[in-house]
């Protein structure tokens, strides 16, 4: 039991990393990577509502949909209770923490149609996870994407300051980045 | 009039893909080969112009402040017809694009042509834009297929390409002569 969850939890940080192994959750990814600090934010509250996010679809997959035989309503539940969650979260770190707020405020409505959290959702339900795993994987595939934006990020950040060919300015470079990135994390396929 | 202009737009000029970087995901990760990009761009182009059609019919009717969760359910319906549909008669593809179907509720194209498009236009303008928008993802997501089973694979839509040896030699040779040409002169 402990050996599995510590192979889901590194199979979802590093050799399945959802951004460049899977390619799901690219538009933060290119979007929301200019700035360290910022990825940083990004990364964080898509970790706190991944994980909660698991754990709240698992419930719900597991005593609603399959209980009553409802698994086509799969897709529009699963984004309702993300939306739903999102708000929520947003509502109750207005309340607790304003400082908390200022940091992940801007980012937390932005995660309602991030594709990996619903990505990770449907995963968790593929592997026919239970409720410890679900919560590990979708804490780990957060972590990943979180590793994922920061590295990048962090390159982007030099590649402002490089002469780049003109044609390259701008996105081209940074999907040639990511490339180059991808091909990296394909390192980690053996580790497992 | 008016249709052919909002259909032509999504073409080219406002191009999903190439022109808004929109729904980046499914462009990357299903066109490892050209039939998959097909297949998506076409299931997308369904979503797109049903729930435009859709949400502009409603756009008089639906309070601002819950519009988004409105569209998002919209979407979603119309992702789970397209994901029983593929399910039902091309089980194949529905098997390669998997996961990324139900992903279709959180491409940015849908939400983003939802919001800026159907929510102010009238419903056979929005249809259009919709077509246009979806065809010009279909088209970018097929030639990047292409491009990635031609070399990937050396083939095409499932067919090797047979003269691609022949060609490849040719380009290269008449490549080198070209270089060739421009050091003597």
């Amino acid at each position: 039991m402990g050996t599995r969850l510590v192979i889901i939890f590194i199979s979802g940080i590093l050799i399945n990393n959802i951004v460049l192994s899977r390619s799901i959750g690219i538009c933060p990814f290119l979007g929301v990577s200019k700035q360290v600090e910022t990825a940083i934010g990004m990364g964080l509250a898509v970790t706190f509502v991944m994980t909660v996010s698991s754990a709240a679809t698992w419930v719900v997959q597991t005593y609603v949909l399959e209980k009553f035989d409802l698994m086509y309503l799969q897709t529009i539940t699963f984004i309702l209770i993300i939306a739903a969650l999102v708000q929520f979260v947003e509502m109750v770190i207005l309340k607790s923490s304003p400082t908390l707020y200022q940091g992940l405020g801007v980012y937390l409505p932005l995660i309602t149609t991030n594709c990996a959290v619903l990505g990770v959702t449907i995963i968790n339900v593929d592997n026919h996870y239970n409720l410890l795993e679900s919560m590990i994987n979708g804490c780990a595939v957060a972590l990943g994407f979180t590793l994922a934006i920061v590295i990048f990020a962090g390159i982007r950040e030099r590649l402002a300051f490089s002469d780049i060919p003109k044609p390259f300015q701008g996105f081209p470079i940074a999907l040639i980045t990511a490339g180059l990135l991808s091909i990296a994390f394909l390192g980690f396929q053996g580790l497992l | 009039m008016n249709f052919a202009k909002e259909f032509s737009k999504g073409l080219i000029k406002e191009n999903p893909t190439f022109g808004l970087l929109l729904g980046m995901c499914p462009t990357l990760a299903v066109t490892t080969a050209a039939v998959n990009g097909l297949g998506m761009g076409l299931a997308v182009t369904f979503v797109l112009v049903c729930s435009n059609l859709m949400i502009s019919l409603i756009r008089n009717i639906v309070p601002s402040k819950i519009r988004i969760p409105i569209y998002v359910v919209v979407i979603a319906t119309f992702v789970t017809v397209v994901d029983m549909v593929m399910q039902a008669f091309v089980p194949s593809l529905h098997q390669v694009l998997g996961l990324f179907i139900p992903l279709i509720v959180v491409n940015c194209i849908i939400l983003q042509r939802a919001e800026a498009f159907a929510s102010q236009h009238a419903p056979l303008d929005s249809v259009a834009d919709g077509l246009g928008m979806g065809l010009g993802f279909t088209g970018a997501l097929t030639i990047l297929g292409s491009i990635r089973e031609i070399l990937g694979a050396g083939t095409w839509f499932g067919k090797t390409l047979f003269g691609a040896a022949f060609m490849t030699l040719g380009l290269l040779i008449a490549l080198l002569n070209y270089v060739r040409a421009r050091r003597t002169v």
